[in-house]
Formats: C-alpha cells, sequence, structure tokens
C-alpha cells in the first residue's frame, strides 16, 4: 500500500495544538490550587493528550516524549491521587510555554531552544516521580521466545459477540503468523432448540508452528482476554517441520482509490482574512442598492400585472436585508479575545511584582468588531500593567490599611446604547493627588492647586507625564497615558478616569462597537439627507412656537419638559443654501454626546436604517462635524453626522 | 493612433485625454484616468468651496468631483446629459472631475509640446505642464497633480508628498 | 460492492482527519463527528459498519459512547475500536466493560490503522 504522507495533516495539528496550549494556559489560570475544578482539570488534561496523540501520529516524537511527562503528571491531577499548590500551576504554565516553543519550533522547522525545555522537563519529571514513582513505564521490548511453536485451548465466554468481537477473526489472524492447526472443540453446544444464535458455546484447540513470539499471540487476544479463558504452552522442539513458515506481518490492503477525498474541514470554525469580509461586506452593500433600486422601479407596476415579479422581489428584500445581517455579524467578536491574555498577563506581573492580585473579568462574551478588538488590546494592557504597577499596593501594604493582602484587579465590558463600556478597576490606593500636581508642575502643565479632582486626573493624560516614583520595568516603557488616550479616541472612543484615594481606580473606555456599521435616523434638511447615529438620539418632537426661545448672545434655546436644550439648525451647521423652515413647522431631534443636550433641528424624519459607515477621508478629507458617509437605497451619498463634535463645539459656544 | 505609434519612440511620447472646458481643449495624462461616466446627483459636502461639488458612489467608494469650469471660471457651469466625469486615479487618491465634453485620446510626439507661455490661457500656468499641438488645434497639457494639491483643493498633498 | 461505513470520532481535527483520509484511500466510506454525542446521533440516523473513537473527548466521552451504542439493537455485534493513547490498562478495562471490541493505541501509522480495519472487518 502506498505509504500516506502525514504532512498533509500538519497544518491542521500545529493549529489545534496552538488552541489547546491556549486552553491548557487559560484553563491553569483559572484553577483554584485548593479547590480544582475537575472540569476544567479534564479540559487541559484533553488538550495535552490531544498534543500527545498529534504529536506521534504526526512524528514529532520530541513532542510526544515531552508531552508525556506533563500528561501523566496532569492525569494524576486528574484523577485526584496528587494535591495541587501554586508552585504545580507554575510549574504546568512553563511547561505549556516550553511546549510551545517546541511545536512552534517544529512548525518552522527550526531547531529548538533545548536547555530550556529541557529544563522544565527535569522538572516536571522530578515532579511527577517526587511523589510517585514509575509512572511513566517505558514500553516494555519484546522478548525473543525461543520456542519452537505454541499449542492454545481459546474457550470465549458466552458473551463474546457482545462486545463486537469474532473468534474467527482471532482464528484467522493466528493463521497468519504460522502453519496453524486448528480443531474446535463443540462439547458446550447444547442442543439445537436450546441454541442461541446471540452466544458463543464453540471453544478452540489450535497449534501453532513457526518462529513466533509468544507475545505476538497474546497481543492477538489482548482485545478478548477478559472475555475468553485462554492457556498458551509452548510445543516440543522436535515436532516442528524445519520448511514451514515465513510471518507474514499485516494483510495487504485493498487497492487505494485514485480519487481520494479531501480531509473534512474542521465544523467549529474556519479562518478567514478580513479583507475577503471586507469586500463580502462592500459587495453585500452593493446589493442593497441595487435591491433598492429594483424596488424603487417596480413601485410603478401594476401588481396586478406582475404579481410573482412583485413577490420575488419582497422575498429579495427580506433575503438581502438578512445577508446584509449575516455578513456584518462576521466581524463581531466577544471582547474575550483580548481579556483572555490578561490572566497571564496578571499571574505573570504580580509574581515579578511580588504582589497578590486576583482578576475577575466581567462580559467577557460583549461583541464588537474585530477591528476595534485589535485596536483595543495594547491600550487595555497598558491601563492592566498601570494598575498592578502604580495601582495594587504591596501586600505588606494593603494589610497596614486593613485590605484584603490580594488586591483585585477587575475587566468589565457591557454594551451600552451604541457603544461598548470597558472598565479597568483596581481596589488600589488610587490615584495620589498631591504626586501628580507636584509631577505636573514640574513637567511644566498648566495646574494649581484649586482644580477638581477629574482636572487632576486628567493630567495624568498629559504627554511624558509619569508618576512613577521609580521606573519599573513593568510600566515604565515609555508608552504614557496620553497614548492610551490617543489610540481609544483615534476609535471614536472616550477615556474617563475616577479614583478614590484608599479605594482605587477605575478607568472606563467608551467605544463604538464598529467602525463598519451604525443604525441610523435619516433626516431631510432641504434637498439633502444627512444620518444621525440613533445611539445618540434621545427622541424626536415637533415643537411648538413658543417652545423655541431666542437668548441674547447664546443663539436659541428648546424647552424640552421642563429642561432647555441649546438648539441648532442643521441648515446652518452645514452651512447650506436651503432656508430654514419656521422653527414650529421643523422636526427638533433631541440628541446627547458627553452629558450635554443638544436639540437640531431637521425638515422632517426619513426612517430609521443600519447604514455601512464608509470613509471620506480615503479620496476627500475630514469635514468638520461629519464623522463619514453611507450609500442610500438610491445610490446617493448621505453624510454621517458626528454628533459628538456638533454637540461638544455648540456646547462649548453656548457656554462661552 | 496606430499610425503615430509606428514612427514614435515610446519613451518620449505620451497619450493623452482631450477634454474641452469652456470654449478651451485640455489633455490629461492618459494614464492618470481611470474611466469617463456622465455626470450623477453629488452629494454636497458642508463648508466646501463652490467648485467641489460634492461626492459620488463610485461602486460602494466616496469619491470627490470638482467642477474645474468652476474653479477656473471657465463659461457656464451647466450639467445637461453631455457633461461628463472623468475619473481620476492619482497615487491612493480617486477623484472626479467635471468637464464639459470629452472627445478623444491623442498622442503626442516631444516636438509636439512646447512648455506654457507665460500667459495665454485663463489658468494658472503652474497647473500646466505645456502645450500640445496637433494639427490647427492646440491643447492645455494639466499638471493634474499639481493642481488637485494646490492649497484651495488640497486633495493629494499627501500623495504628492509621498511621491517626492 | 458498495464501501464499507465507517465512523471516525475524534475532538482533533487533525487525527479525525487523518483517520478518515486513510480509511478512505483504503477504500472505505468515512463519516466524522467531533465528540461522543456527535457521534451517537449520526449512529442513531443510520447504521455504520465499524466505528473508531478517540477516548478522551468533550461532551460524551469514548467510553460513554461504546456504552450509548451498545445499548442500540443495530449496534449490538458492531465493532467499536477506542483509538487511545493509554495504554494501561485502566482505559482498556473501562472501555471492554463499556462493551468496546477492542483498541488501537496512538500512536499509530496509516498502515496499522487500515490493517486493523481490514482485519476486524473481515
Amino acid at each position: 500500500m502506498a505509504s500516506i504522507d502525514l504532512k498533509r495533516f500538519h497544518r491542521a495539528f500545529f493549529e489545534e495544538s496552538f488552541e489547546g496550549l491556549d486552553i491548557m494556559e487559560a484553563g491553569l489560570l483559572r484553577l483554584d490550587p485548593a479547590q480544582p475544578d475537575a472540569e476544567t482539570l479534564n479540559g487541559i488534561f484533553r488538550a495535552a493528550h490531544s498534543i500527545k496523540g498529534g504529536a506521534g501520529t504526526f512524528g514529532f516524537s520530541g513532542i510526544t516524549d515531552y508531552t508525556h511527562v506533563l500528561e501523566a503528571l496532569l492525569d494524576e491531577m486528574r484523577a485526584g491521587r496528587r494535591a495541587l499548590n501554586a508552585s504545580d500551576i507554575d510549574l504546568l504554565l512553563r511547561a505549556t510555554d516550553a511546549l510551545r516553543q517546541l511545536l512552534v519550533a517544529a512548525r518552522d522547522e527550526q531547531p529548538v531552544d533545548a536547555a530550556l525545555t529541557e529544563a522544565v522537563h527535569a522538572e516536571l519529571t522530578g515532579c511527577l516521580h517526587g511523589e510517585k514513582a514509575g509512572a511513566a513505564a517505558a514500553p516494555v521490548a519484546a522478548k525473543a521466545d525461543a520456542a519452537e511453536g505454541w499449542r492454545m485451548v481459546f474457550a470465549p465466554h458466552a458473551g463474546l459477540f457482545m462486545s463486537g468481537n469474532d473468534p474467527l477473526r482471532i482464528l484467522r489472524e493466528l493463521a497468519t503468523l504460522g502453519d496453524a492447526k486448528i480443531d474446535a472443540v463443540d462439547a458446550a453446544l447444547p442442543a439445537f432448540d436450546a441454541l442461541d444464535p446471540e452466544q458463543c458455546c464453540l471453544s478452540w484447540k489450535i497449534d501453532l508452528r513457526g518462529a513466533v513470539s509468544r507475545d505476538a499471540i497474546v497481543d492477538l487476544f489482548a482485545w478478548v482476554e477478559d472475555e475468553c479463558d485462554l492457556t498458551i504452552e509452548a510445543l516440543a522442539a522436535a515436532s516442528v517441520p524445519a520448511s514451514s513458515v515465513t510471518p507474514v506481518a499485516a494483510l495487504p490492503a485493498a487497492a487505494p482509490s485514485k480519487a481520494a477525498t479531501r480531509p473534512g474541514a474542521d465544523a467549529t470554525s474556519i479562518r478567514v482574512s478580513t479583507s475577503k469580509i471586507d469586500a463580502m461586506i462592500d459587495l453585500v452593500g452593493e446589493l442593497v442598492i441595487t435591491q433598492a433600486m429594483l424596488q424603487q422601479q417596480a413601485s410603478h407596476i401594476d401588481p396586478a400585472v406582475a404579481e410573482a415579479l412583485l413577490q420575488g422581489l419582497a422575498q429579495l428584500d427580506r433575503h438581502t436585508r438578512l445577508l446584509q445581517e449575516a455578513v456584518m455579524s462576521t466581524r463581531m467578536l466577544p471582547v474575550d479575545a483580548v481579556f483572555s491574555r490578561f490572566p497571564r498577563v496578571v499571574h505573570d506581573l504580580a509574581g515579578r511584582l511580588g504582589k497578590q492580585v486576583r482578576l475577575q473579568t466581567i462580559g467577557e462574551s460583549t461583541e464588537l468588531d474585530k477591528s476595534v478588538i485589535e485596536k483595543i488590546a495594547d491600550p487595555l494592557t497598558h491601563l492592566v500593567r498601570n494598575s498592578l504597577d502604580h495601582g495594587i499596593e504591596s501586600e505588606d501594604a494593603r494589610r497596614a490599611a486593613g485590605k484584603d493582602p490580594a488586591g483585585t484587579l477587575t475587566l468589565r465590558a457591557a454594551h451600552q446604547g451604541g457603544h461598548i463600556v470597558i472598565e479597568v478597576a483596581d481596589d488600589g490606593a488610587g490615584l495620589d493627588r498631591r504626586r501628580i500636581l507636584a509631577k505636573a508642575a514640574e513637567r511644566g502643565l498648566s495646574c494649581d492647586a484649586s482644580m477638581t479632582d477629574s482636572e487632576v486626573w486628567q493630567l495624568i493624560f498629559a504627554p511624558g507625564f509619569s508618576t512613577a516614583a521609580q521606573v519599573t520595568d513593568v510600566s515604565g516603557r515609555g508608552v504614557g497615558m496620553d497614548v492610551v488616550k490617543r489610540n481609544i479616541e483615534s476609535l471614536g472612543g472616550r477615556v474617563e478616569i475616577g479614583s478614590q484615594t484608599g479605594r482605587g481606580t477605575c478607568v472606563t473606555i467608551r467605544l463604538p462597537l464598529t467602525l463598519a456599521i451604525v443604525d441610523g435616523m435619516s433626516v431631510a434638511v432641504g434637498n439633502d439627507v444627512f444620518i444621525l447615529p440613533l445611539p445618540a438620539i434621545i427622541e424626536s418632537l415637533q415643537p411648538s412656537a413658543d417652545q423655541v426661545k431666542r437668548v441674547a448672545g447664546q443663539g436659541q434655546v428648546a424647552r424640552v419638559r421642563d429642561e432647555y436644550v441649546p438648539l441648532v439648525a442643521l441648515h446652518d451647521w452645514f452651512s447650506l443654501p436651503a432656508r430654514p423652515r419656521p422653527v414650529h413647522e421643523a422636526i427638533l431631534v433631541i440628541v446627547e454626546a458627553e452629558g450635554h443636550k443638544l436639540a437640531l433641528q431637521v425638515d422632517a424624519l426619513v426612517g430609521q436604517q443600519q447604514v455601512v459607515i464608509k470613509s471620506l477621508e480615503t479620496h476627500y478629507k475630514r469635514v468638520p462635524g461629519v464623522s463619514g458617509a453611507t450609500i442610500l437605497g438610491d445610490g446617493r451619498v448621505a453624510l454621517i453626522a458626528d454628533v459628538g463634535e456638533i454637540v461638544r463645539l455648540a456646547t462649548r459656544a453656548a457656554a462661552a | 493612433m496606430e499610425a503615430a505609434s509606428v514612427h514614435a519612440t515610446p519613451a518620449d511620447t505620451a497619450e493623452f485625454l482631450t477634454f474641452t472646458l469652456g470654449g478651451e481643449e485640455y489633455g490629461v495624462d492618459i494614464l492618470k484616468v481611470q474611466e469617463i461616466r456622465g455626470y450623477d446627483t453629488v452629494t454636497r459636502m458642508p463648508g466646501a468651496p463652490d467648485f467641489m461639488k460634492g461626492v459620488i458612489n463610485l461602486r460602494g467608494t466616496i469619491v470627490p468631483v470638482i467642477d474645474l469650469r468652476l474653479k477656473f471660471g471657465l463659461g457656464d457651469a451647466n450639467y445637461d446629459a453631455f457633461t461628463v466625469m472623468v475619473i481620476l486615479n492619482i497615487g491612493k487618491r480617486i477623484v472626479g472631475m467635471v468637464v464639459d465634453s470629452v472627445s478623444d485620446v491623442i498622442e503626442l510626439d516631444p516636438e509636439e509640446m512646447r512648455p506654457a507661455p507665460e500667459f495665454g490661457s485663463s489658468i494658472d500656468t503652474r497647473f500646466i505642464t505645456g502645450l500640445g499641438t496637433r494639427d490647427d488645434r492646440m491643447l492645455i497639457l494639466l499638471d493634474i497633480e499639481k493642481l488637485l494639491g494646490s492649497a484651495d483643493i488640497g486633495l493629494i498633498n499627501a500623495v504628492v508628498a509621498q511621491a517626492a | 460492492m458498495s464501501a464499507e461505513k465507517i465512523l471516525a470520532v475524534d475532538d482533533s481535527a487533525s487525527m479525525r482527519q487523518m483517520v478518515a483520509f486513510t480509511l478512505r484511500d483504503a477504500g472505505f466510506d468515512v463519516a466524522e463527528a467531533a465528540d461522543g454525542q456527535e457521534a451517537l446521533e449520526m449512529a442513531q440516523r443510520e447504521p455504520y459498519r465499524l466505528v473508531l473513537c478517540d477516548v478522551n473527548m468533550p461532551r460524551m466521552d469514548g467510553i460513554s459512547l461504546v456504552r450509548e451504542l451498545r445499548q442500540i439493537p443495530s449496534y449490538k455485534f458492531t465493532p467499536l475500536l477506542m483509538l487511545t493513547t493509554e495504554s494501561g490498562p485502566e482505559k482498556k478495562q473501562e472501555g471492554k466493560a463499556a462493551g468496546a471490541t477492542g483498541w488501537l493505541v496512538k500512536p499509530f501509522n496509516p498502515e496499522q490503522l487500515v490493517a486493523t480495519v481490514q482485519r476486524v472487518l473481515g
């Protein structure tokens, strides 16, 4: 039989092995040594076990040997034969790292850093044998038996068939080992009418001549050794005919089929490049537009004449929208994709800083756009590092302050309107107002002692600001909070900071869910259509004439319930040529951003729709008050209003 | 064109798309032209000068459109069935340019191209690479990159800077 | 003669692919399942001549799968082979007690796999 090239399976093996390593790492970090969760331990074991199995099968014997010890250790823990302590988890984490190196080296066909993996391997072996010796027994080499042949009595138990075994198969195999003389013994066979065809009632006496090892025979019966009585005795040497036997190793295989079937793809997930998804999103966007155009054309057709056509169009409409939603959702990932890196970061950092830190994650399943996820990883890592380094105190300091010696770092994600809000909170010492002010003065930043707390906290976002008394190797890497802030703002997000002395610090990041779509309200202003992001809209209303007042020097305000809200006519804001209608014929859309409300005057509400955000800056430039553009159903371009910016500029003007 | 390519050395000749603006005939490097389409509804951009007509949807991409007639103050900028947009691809930018009509693609030999005189055209000579003559026609050859990168249009500063 | 249908069950995609590919290459018709639960549902829908299953799997492990399959009348005598790296006696014992026909110890090469399957199917 043509041997199969196992290389074709290597990619799948490496992919799932790296996934397995992630599972092991996450599991180990989750594991409470005092009360290990059985399912977590099982998961860790299974991952190691699969890597070992695959490595053996695909010819990476170095990895198999290495993983074997790891697996044996995990198996004992899993079976409860070994108590777990924190240093075991550390060791297992390092073992996981070393295994990753081995896999990377194997994948890239690079040499391995033997010193490192061997050290960990030795430690694992020491740990394994320290308490329970001999768990990893080397396979025993087959003994070379000198017998000329064997006499066997094989008496299956009546229930042998029930395990799917078949005595005939074993006899057939025996015959391939040498010259077999087989006699059936039917003494136990009942009368025909008492015969149960599902029971095995025969037994056999076999003489097998040839240079066959006893182990080879035992192997043949291995599957049924508990389901039969078996005796094996050596035959007298004299009775062996000299010429007879050449053992046959295995039956020849059937001819391989010509058209080899492709290996089945992994059913759970596939990797697709985002550029393909983006191309798909663009195409679906085009499809939506084409569909809308058809719909518009069809509105002139007499329904009585073209009923089937119109039905088809209605269906097309539905399917197009579903398709659009489905395609959009392919870009959404749970925030866990970035949270999952932090258990390790926290574990390692806390260890290095000699602090005790518990990590708590909440809302890991909150979904957001992949492009956003990728971009928040660095800022979040920086915030987590900051919290551990500067926020959470040393064990002694915490004890002295009457706090739990172990600090808690909480990562929390939640949807809030069209945003995702991510919090990095610690229960550490809180920000030190005096030190921040002193530092700011030293750096020449404008500040004074009368500033409110929140104004003082804002100072740490200033470029080059760092309050660490000494630069540690944890946070002192030149990346300041100013970079964090800039990165978040470039994603259309905001960073806020809250702190209480002795109680801790909480950094809140608000981000749009996606950079690609937004739920929008289309509004008409003259002949133009603008999109207002739905999440920013509180309500819309048709004002009566006396609801709108002109305030000297501050423009117009609208009384909405008992509140006076500054009013901006979009006509004026965007300097459109069309004259605004009198306000009592217009619509006011009340929007809110950054805690400020604003009434936007438009001519009419057109409708709600999800719109694909297109960049204006690719071929044009940034336009104040506009966050992007989208393509309407009729193919025209509509601008998306940047409500945050309009509110900021308008309320600032009003306040000035 | 076939005939022209026979007696010309490829290194020195250049092909131009010719079009009219007001009463004058202009040429633009054919390699910068992506496509030609009819004038379409344009979405106005807030705060933009009048020659910046706005943006259009070019197969899912938002592309700005400028009207050179307004930019240069040439004749009436009316929009009818013959009004045409030349879609230019310069560096990584795509820009639409409204013209009265598109005439031809011609190939010019070096001896058919002359440097731009100091005056004689309604257009600032900074944006002109030269004048082309063919038969009795005069062609104003536009330096489209410089034009679009000029301060008041400011569309391709980055691109020019990259190319430099 | 139509090809004999085999069900290959393993949570590791690379192992499953290797087993399936090898057996298909040898002329068998192979269906794949990623865990015991999926395999059980597939086995209930249509009969397989032989089931090869991994021991350690999420949702339903190989031993439970064997136990469940043996409860199905049409799988009373069907060869059920376990793919195991655990050469220790307990796992095999456990598997046998659940009704497994036998086992194949990983790592095995494609030739061993085909030879074993062909022996079992006669």
